[in-house]
């Protein structure tokens, strides 16, 4: 049996603990209010662009488009988006695994898939697996600890030219989209070639006037739509982190208390158990005099 | 007739304004133009410049990069990556990365991948530094 030294050691060690958990908690929570706001206020954003999308490339030629044309079923890239950091729970494994599976269930749809990561976290956990061609790896995109619009847009336009490039058919795009701070909705979308939203046949669509003209208002508007849907990743991404390290902090501190209350109720036990046996000793001592 | 316009300005960072206005004028692509009740249906792409618009009598600038304009039933929706309205533009700092701009772009040849980048860096610190000195008046 552990001697009352020791039971008061680990009493001492897992309270530190928990001091971390909770200070990690507490970071977390204030950060997460921050980065949920920046998502609220990057939707209105991004939704209005997809919109203006969709009516325009209703009437355009998608073929003449190469972001929105349909390409053949030769390579694709997926494009992941984890964090840089740990300690949130299972955010970086969950959205591996839907990454690995993902390509796994689709291999027939492509002849062969390839991985772009963003966060250190994603690739350590995807370059030990078998049959995954990682390309690209970003590990320092949030270490700013805040996400701004030129990060998303450079990596928008990375992911643009890598299109342009034609070694890619269709670039998919794998995230935590921010529900709340409890639920992380993982999210596999479709990047390129862009497909619009579609709208329902009997919805008023407004003629609009164009200048200069509607296909050169759609060709600017194309790469720029991959840049916003970068940002608006990262930031969901960032949102959801926070949200999970939360979470696991939170549980985390819960489990210290409950672990806290085991061991002073041993400690207690041990200690009457050490006073009895003293009184014993004292009592049968007392009687041998006698 | 509509008396106004809806103007709002969205950023991918907040929305910036959303105010009743009586008249925009916003730097197009293809020349700069001007918004009045009762706008047909207008959908067009913005360059760097200074996007002004009228309320109550007074004038307001706002310094905006790259975006587009959507005009429907009045609403004025302004997308652009970046706006700072005339009071909040630090001129200091504007003034600074105009002369930074300016230095980067002397030793730059035309076929430099930076060259665009300074250029463009270049127009929006001249539009930044023109649209503090209009002020609102």
């Amino acid at each position: 049996m552990a001697s009352l030294k020791d039971i008061k050691k680990r009493i001492g060690t897992v309270k530190n603990t928990q001091q971390i958990t909770k200070a990690m908690k507490m970071v977390s929570a204030a950060k997460l209010r921050r980065a949920q706001e920046a998502v609220a206020a990057a939707r209105p954003y991004a939704d209005k662009m997809l919109d203006v999308l969709s009516s325009l490339a209703l009437r355009e030629d998608a073929d003449s488009q190469p972001l929105l044309a349909k390409r053949g079923k030769g390579k694709a890239l997926v494009v992941l988006i984890t964090s840089d950091r740990g300690l949130c729970g299972g955010f970086n494994s969950n959205i591996s695994k839907v990454a690995e599976r993902f390509i796994h269930e689709n291999a027939e749809g492509f002849e062969s898939y390839e991985l772009l990561i963003a966060g250190r976290k994603g690739n350590t956990y995807l370059k030990r697996r078998a049959g995954m061609e990682i390309i690209k790896a970003h590990e320092d995109l949030f270490s700013s600890g805040q996400v701004t619009y030129p990060t998303g847009a450079l990596l928008g336009q990375e992911i643009i030219e890598l299109y342009h490039d034609g070694e890619y058919d269709a670039i998919f795009l794998v995230y935590n989209a921010f529900q709340s701070a409890m639920t992380q909705i993982q999210t596999v979308t479709q990047l390129l070639p862009i497909v619009p939203k579609e709208v329902a046949e009997d919805v008023h669509v407004t003629e609009y006037l164009y200048e200069p003209s509607a296909s050169e208002v759609l060709e600017q508007i194309l790469p720029k739509h991959i840049e916003v849907q970068m940002f608006r990743a990262l930031l969901e991404s960032v949102a959801s982190e926070h949200g999970a390290r939360m979470t696991a902090m939170d549980s985390a501190s819960k489990n210290a208390s409950e672990m806290i209350g085991k061991l002073t109720l041993k400690y207690n036990r041990a200690r009457q158990a050490a006073i009895t046996g003293e009184l014993m000793e004292i009592i049968s001592g007392a009687e041998a005099i006698k | 007739m509509a008396e106004k316009i809806k103007l709002e300005l969205v950023t991918p960072y907040k929305r910036v304004l959303s105010e009743e206005v009586d008249e925009v004028t916003a730097p197009g692509s293809v020349g700069e133009f001007c918004v009045l009740p009762d706008h047909t249906s207008l959908l067009t792409t913005l360059k760097v410049g200074d996007l002004s618009y009228k309320q109550d009598g007074k004038t307001f600038h706002v310094a905006v990069n790259w975006g587009y304009v959507e005009v429907e039933d009045d609403v004025m929706t302004v997308l652009v990556e970046t706006a700072e309205p005339a009071d909040q533009i630090d001129v200091e700092r504007a003034k600074e990365a105009l002369s930074r701009a300016e230095e980067a772009l002397k030793t730059l040849s035309n076929e430099d991948k930076d060259f665009k980048i300074m250029e463009a860096a270049l127009a929006r610190a001249m539009i930044r530094v023109q649209v503090a000195s209009e002020k609102s008046h």
